[in-house]
């Protein structure tokens, strides 16, 4: 019995010590690293002297920066929440799909993933910009439009305002959701497939209609994946700074941005250290934040019976 | 028109635009680290190269290979600040760099930097004296040789301007092109340039310029399409906007393309710059950097990298080779009365540094 015992934990330890050591050495050590850095103070262009001061902190809590996180949280919320609205009816064909027509959309939702988030960003720019192809594609209705108009006898329309759909927030949030939607969709597929279908059976038959059916019986089902998909879509949009430099206008600065201009342009990376760790503080709060709704939610199941 | 959007995005691109953007993918191309040789008389023939993109003759590294045996192995680097960014941490292999002038300055005020020795590079005759002397930033040319040099101004569309946009007022300071106009989002060069239009130097360490500068651009804000990252020849060329600050020699390769685009240094003066040959601390292999250096500044591979790039040289040899379309060219070479009105940026300090950048985030947030 004893012997068993220990052979389990050996066999624990082996198995575990691997993926431990590569967490302590790349992702702990690494971070350890710029956390002392956020209480250091540049000594001189090259040299940071770790000396304990909040004076980043201090200077990273400023009105200023607090409205750039704030605008942040902001972007990656809205960005978030409309992933949700795109993302549940999808997953939910995905779920009613044919066996076939399954494995064809998940492909398809995956398909971006395989190709560079630049190169991504960079077709998004040749698509929206002013001579893009929504405004060909709109100027080419525009000419129809025109010319039946004449046909007809009417005035032909005037001259195209092609729609400014680049350089401004629209643009960043557009950029931001069409790269985080699969995020979104492969949990919130995952939860639903797990779904017990005669749930909604039942539902139905007991004369509940298709709407009251989604939000009294999928929607509570599904909550685990759709928190998780919240969260694993919101956290990397609250990070996102390649999106609002190439798509954003004068003012779709995130703090990513920010972020990055320290540990280059500024060359000021104890303050760069500050502002990444109070953004991480945020993330571990949203954590949290679901740790503590899904734990509130298993224990009102279990009061429930 | 099909032909011109696929040229807009993936014409030939300067060396300051598109690996811009691939930089934060942290695109290295193979990079072999090195350990100082033993013999350092006879070093292997290798040569690590760490340049921009697109800034190198179309042939200048095969026929180095062919002329000294020395293999080169080019990375490349997309801002200055990734390039500070990387040796600030120690030199991971690099044998010759490009900085800029002002971080030539900053680099050897952090000791980055391998004094050049000037008797292993005859060529330095080919320079035009003007570059070896006006040089505040290096004094002496003790560090680093001129490779080419560059000035900001406005690049524009012939047909949607009034006459020549001559002045930084219809950037800076006017709604005259409202919504047609983009600038540059590097601090320095957009602050400093309007240092040039408020009437002050761009070494002007001052405060209050900073701020009369900030307070211009925040009200200016509403009309600025973008702030780019070093593509405005892209946004001109796409016809996202009318007016672009940008680069001469970035607006010059876009001009070969489009006949409807010119290019002018603003009349109240601008930033210049000036890209260098450099040897950082700790280079694997220096002989072959002087000797590499040295074949930079032949006649002929000067002309050869200047006919494939477009900027200006410094390299008076090469100049005289090239053809008149390039000497002749106002773009490439501004005229000499405007020219005298820019200077070279001097590195302004670290408070400095963080003061401009506190106002960019301030100009960016309102």
């Amino acid at each position: 019995m004893a012997s068993q015992k220990k052979e389990r934990r050996l066999a624990f330890l082996a198995t575990a010590l691997p993926p431990i050591a590569w967490v302590v050495a790349f992702f702990l050590a690494p971070l350890a690293i710029v956390w002392a850095y956020s209480f250091g103070q540049n000594v001189s262009l090259t040299e940071v002297d770790i000396s304990g001061t909040f004076a980043n902190y201090a200077r990273a809590l400023q009105p200023l920066y607090l409205g750039i996180f704030a605008k942040s949280i902001f972007v990656a919320g809205i960005t978030t929440l409309l992933c949700l609205i795109i993302g549940f009816p999808v997953a939910l064909s995905i779920v009613f799909a044919s066996e076939r027509w399954r494995a064809w959309i998940l492909l398809l939702i995956m398909l971006p993933f395989w190709t560079n988030l630049l190169i991504r960003t960079y077709a998004l720019i040749a698509v929206l910009r002013t001579q893009g192809y929504v405004n060909f594609t709109l100027e080419w209705f525009w000419d129809q439009g025109s010319w039946l108009m004449t046909l007809v006898g009417l005035e032909p329309l005037g001259d195209f305002t092609p729609l400014q759909l680049l350089y401004n927030n629209f643009a960043v949030v557009f950029g931001l959701v069409y790269v985080h939607l699969p995020f979104m969709v492969l949990p919130l597929y995952a939860a639903l497939d797990r779904l017990d279908k005669s749930l909604i059976e039942a539902s139905l038959d007991l004369g509940a209609g298709h709407i009251r059916t989604l939000f009294l019986i999928v929607v509570p089902l599904a909550l685990p994946g759709i928190i998780s998909g919240i969260i694993i879509t919101f956290v990397p949009a609250l990070g996102a700074y390649l999106t609002p430099d190439l798509l954003g206008g004068p003012d779709s600065q995130m703090i990513a941005n920010v972020i990055e201009r320290q540990f280059k342009k500024a060359n000021d990376w104890p303050f760069g250290a500050a502002l990444s760790f109070l953004l991480m503080y945020a993330t571990f709060a949203a954590i949290a934040l679901r740790v503590y709704f899904t734990r509130g939610k298993s224990t009102d199941a279990g009061h429930g019976i | 028109m099909s032909d011109e959007r696929t040229k807009a995005l993936f014409g030939p691109h300067s060396r300051r635009s598109i690996l811009k953007g691939l930089g934060a993918a942290a695109v290295g191309i193979t990079l072999t680290g090195r350990k100082h040789s033993a013999w350092a008389a006879d070093e292997e023939k290798k040569l690590n190269f760490y340049n921009w993109d697109t800034y190198i003759g179309e042939t200048t590294l095969e026929d180095f290979a062919e002329a000294s045996g020395i293999d080169v192995n080019m990375s490349l680097f997309a801002t200055n600040d990734e390039l500070f960014a990387k040796l600030r941490a120690g030199n991971p292999g690099y044998d010759v760099i490009v900085p800029g002038s002002e971080f030539v300055q900053r680099m050897i005020e952090a000791k980055l930097l391998e004094p050049l020795d000037h008797s292993k590079i005859p060529n330095i005759k080919n320079i035009a004296p003007e570059f070896m002397e006006d040089a505040p930033f290096d004094p002496g040319r003790k560090y680093s040789l001129p490779y080419t040099w560059l000035v900001i101004g406005i690049g524009y569309r012939k047909s949607k301007v009034d006459g020549v946009p001559d002045s930084w007022k219809y950037l800076f300071d006017s709604d005259k092109y409202a919504g047609k106009i983009t600038v540059m989002s590097d601090a320095s060069e957009l602050f400093r340039n309007c240092f040039k239009y408020l009437g002050g130097s761009l070494n002007d360490a001052s405060p209050e310029l900073l701020k009369k500068a900030e307070a211009m651009l925040i009200k200016q804000k509403p009309h600025i399409k973008a702030f780019h990252e070093d593509n405005g020849q892209d946004l001109l060329l796409s016809g996202e906007v009318d007016l672009a600050m940008e680069y001469n020699g970035d607006i010059a390769q876009i001009m070969t393309e489009d006949d409807d685009i010119d290019f002018v240094v603003p009349k109240e003066g601008a930033m210049k710059q000036q890209d260098t040959l450099a040897i950082p601390k700790g280079a694997p292999h220096p002989e072959n950097a002087h000797k590499f250096i040295n074949f930079i500044f032949e006649p002929e591979v000067g002309a050869e990298i200047s006919s494939t790039i477009l900027y200006p040289s410094p390299n008076a040899a090469a100049v005289k080779l090239m053809p008149a379309d390039y000497r002749d060219n106002k773009v490439i070479f501004p005229p000499a009365d405007v020219m005298a009105k820019c200077e070279w940026p001097n590195y302004l300090g670290p408070e400095f540094s963080r003061m401009l950048d506190e106002a960019m985030t301030r100009l960016r947030a309102a």
